[in-house]
């Protein structure tokens, strides 16, 4: 689990291998190509590759117009100008109509670090996720995002996959197959379940192992499959556990902690802590250091877990 | 009014540019040219120090526009340095915002921040964001680094003057890989339509974005053609050559009923042999042997 790697280049070269065996995949990007990878299939196919230059509205309509002509496109930008740079193109041409068009968007998160507010896009899954029609993954590492993004190529709708800019801590083995709309179930437990997205997924492994020590026995879930979310393992961790914690590198509102919490709500309410960031921009620094002020990090899903099993004990 | 203010003081505050004195490290009182070429390599200076030391940020972009922003904030913009806020001054927006580097390096140097505060770009706490923050950094108008906005934040601020009967002027520096943006041209197009001539737009032409060479990656020309006909009174200059962006600057002044475009040819990472027109220096860091070349370059 100590081994990093890039989800981004994982990215890259799964569009590469997708691009050999279908010759209907394109490749668009709003110059970033570098940045998000998809220069390896600009490289290997140029034909079918696109830089709209820094254009993104334009790079939507686009690959919409390839989608309803009967292609298969990727296109790609940091996830702080996709959907938001372009959110009423990506809604009318692409999920009204249920076109076939893979989002695929780096840099999601505070984790981009040093660039500052501008770059941390921390409103990219709550905008994405109110498009009905959407399917929305976030991986866990390296394995889990080109698992994604061989998922997105193999079925049809429109498909949003967010992925970050450091490199993660491996937490699957290479045959890892996702199995999409199912939260994975990493560590069973029975006295609280910590729910996790993206980088954050290591972070919550982490802190069950922590807590395993002080004798409280975590199950940790990675709901990578944001949306449609898995409402039956959310009950079942609610039912059988009887305390949630959800873990993002997101606004608290919109992501994965309202949607765990909108499923308890409903059908098996339970108390529910939220890591992510807490209705504010952050700032420019480190990502450790950032994760640390904003509360992102193994520690802080620790002390939430304490309070969520003390709150069951009220 | 959420800039922070660095001088509360309200003692006959020193007005800096339109060729009046000035006070700062700078020390001078109307800036020669050679002045001015001096203080262009002390930006210059600053921006590869900050950049290194930080660990990340963008050299290039901030090295091809050195001479615009000291042409404008030594001699042309009417500021003060008391008053970050004072509200006749000319407004200076930076629309590439990854330029973060050169506009505090020149903040610096006017002395609206220590310049030992330079080597906190970047850093946690500091007010020296990665892309520009207004409510961060004193002297900073515009919060950006998503591209191909600050025109039409200049167009509102330019607008302001005219319905409060203020004299300001607005100069918005965008970058050309930028004008990618449709933003940029509906901008543009409003501009024209409203004629505002208090407004300058200087499009730093180096020819490079991201990808690799504008003509590559979306093509723009003809560039000057397309300003035309959006419009716009466009002067084309030597983005280098300071007497010629003065003289741009001034002429500028008295075109009216429209807005001017100064499309000023650069070089991007101008002033480092090895980082000038290579597109692996927009956003990437040099090493140490690199800054140390780079600084003997600019000695
Ligand atoms: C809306 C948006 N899309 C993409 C980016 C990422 N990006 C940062 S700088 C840059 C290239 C900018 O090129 P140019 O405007 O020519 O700037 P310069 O050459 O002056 O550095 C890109 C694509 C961005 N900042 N904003
Ligand atoms: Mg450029």
């Amino acid at each position: 689990m100590t081994q990093k790697t890039s989800m981004r280049e994982a990215y890259g070269e799964t569009l590469v291998e997708l691009g050999k065996e279908n010759p209907d995949i394109v490749v668009l990007d709003a110059d970033l190509a570098r940045s998000t990878m998809t220069h390896f299939f600009a490289r290997q196919f140029p034909d079918r590759f696109f830089d709209c230059g820094i254009a993104e509205q334009n790079m939507m309509g686009i690959a919409a117009g390839l989608a309803a002509s009967g292609k298969v496109p990727f296109a790609s930008t940091f996830a702080v100008f996709a959907p938001g740079r372009c959110f009423d193109q990506v809604r009318m041409c692409i999920a009204q109509p249920g076109l076939n068009v893979k989002l695929v968007t780096t840099h999601g998160g505070i984790s981009v670090g040093e660039d500052g507010i501008s770059h941390q896009s921390i409103e990219d899954l709550a905008l994405i996720a109110s498009l009905p029609g959407f399917t929305v993954i976030v991986p866990a590492d390296a394995v889990e995002a080109a698992q994604a993004v061989k998922t997105a190529a193999a079925t049809y709708g429109p498909f949003y996959i967010r992925l970050c800019r450091p490199k993660t801590p491996l937490v699957y083995d290479r045959d890892y197959r996702l199995d999409l709309g199912k939260a994975v179930l990493m560590k069973p437990g029975k006295d609280a379940t910590i729910i996790a997205i993206g980088l954050m997924v290591s972070a919550a492994l982490e802190a069950a192992e922590d807590l395993a020590r002080e004798g409280i026995d975590c199950r940790v879930l990675n709901m990578s499959t944001l949306k449609p979310v898995d409402s039956a393992a959310i009950i079942a961790a609610a039912a059988e556990t009887g305390a949630i914690v959800t873990a993002e590198e997101h606004l608290e509102h919109g992501g994965l902690g309202s949607a765990v919490a909108q499923v308890t709500a409903k059908h098996q309410p339970v108390p529910v802590e939220h890591i992510a960031i807490k209705d504010t921009y952050a700032k420019s620094g480190k990502q450790a250091e950032l994760f640390q002020r904003y509360g992102l990090t193994a520690g802080d899903i620790e002390q939430a877990v304490r309070t969520a099993i003390k709150r069951k004990r009220v | 009014m959420s800039l922070p203010k660095l001088n509360s003081s309200s003692s006959a505050p020193a007005d800096v540019g339109a060729g009046q004195a000035f006070s700062s490290p700078a020390k001078a009182r109307t800036p020669s040219i050679e002045d001015m070429r001096a203080i262009a390599k002390r930006l210059r200076r600053h921006i590869i120090t900050m950049i290194s030391q930080a660990g990340s940020g963008h050299p290039g972009g901030s090295l091809s526009a050195v001479e615009i922003v000291t042409a404008l904030f030594f001699k042309v913009l009417r500021h003060r340095l008391a008053d970050p806020c004072w509200p006749e001054r000319d407004r200076f927006i930076l629309s590439k915002g990854h330029a973060a580097p050169l506009l505090y390096a020149v903040l610096a140097e006017c002395g609206y921040l220590p310049v030992e505060e330079l080597a906190t770009l970047r850093q946690m706490d500091s007010r020296l964001q990665g892309h520009t923050d207004r409510a961060c950094t004193p002297g900073v108008e515009m919060s950006a680094g998503a591209l191909g906005q600050g025109l039409s934040f200049a167009i509102g601020t330019a607008l302001t003057a005219r319905l409060n009967s203020q004299d300001y002027r607005v100069y918005a520096l965008l970058g050309d890989g930028e004008c990618d943006e449709g933003q940029v041209w509906e901008a543009a197009m409003a501009a024209a339509h409203f004629k505002i001539d208090n407004l300058v737009a200087i499009v730093d032409n180096n020819g490079i974005q991201l990808d690799g060479w504008n003509r590559d990656i979306m093509n723009l020309e003809p560039f000057n053609k397309k300003w035309e006909a959006f419009g716009w009174y466009v002067i084309e200059v030597d983005g280098h050559d300071l007497s010629q962006l003065l003289d741009a600057f001034e002429r500028a002044r008295s075109v009216k009923g429209k807005p001017t475009v100064i499309i000023a040819h650069t070089v991007k990472g101008k002033g480092v042999s090895f980082m000038e027109n290579n597109p692996d220096f927009h956003g990437k860091v040099p090493t140490p042997a690199e800054v140390k070349t780079a600084l003997e370059e600019l000695a």
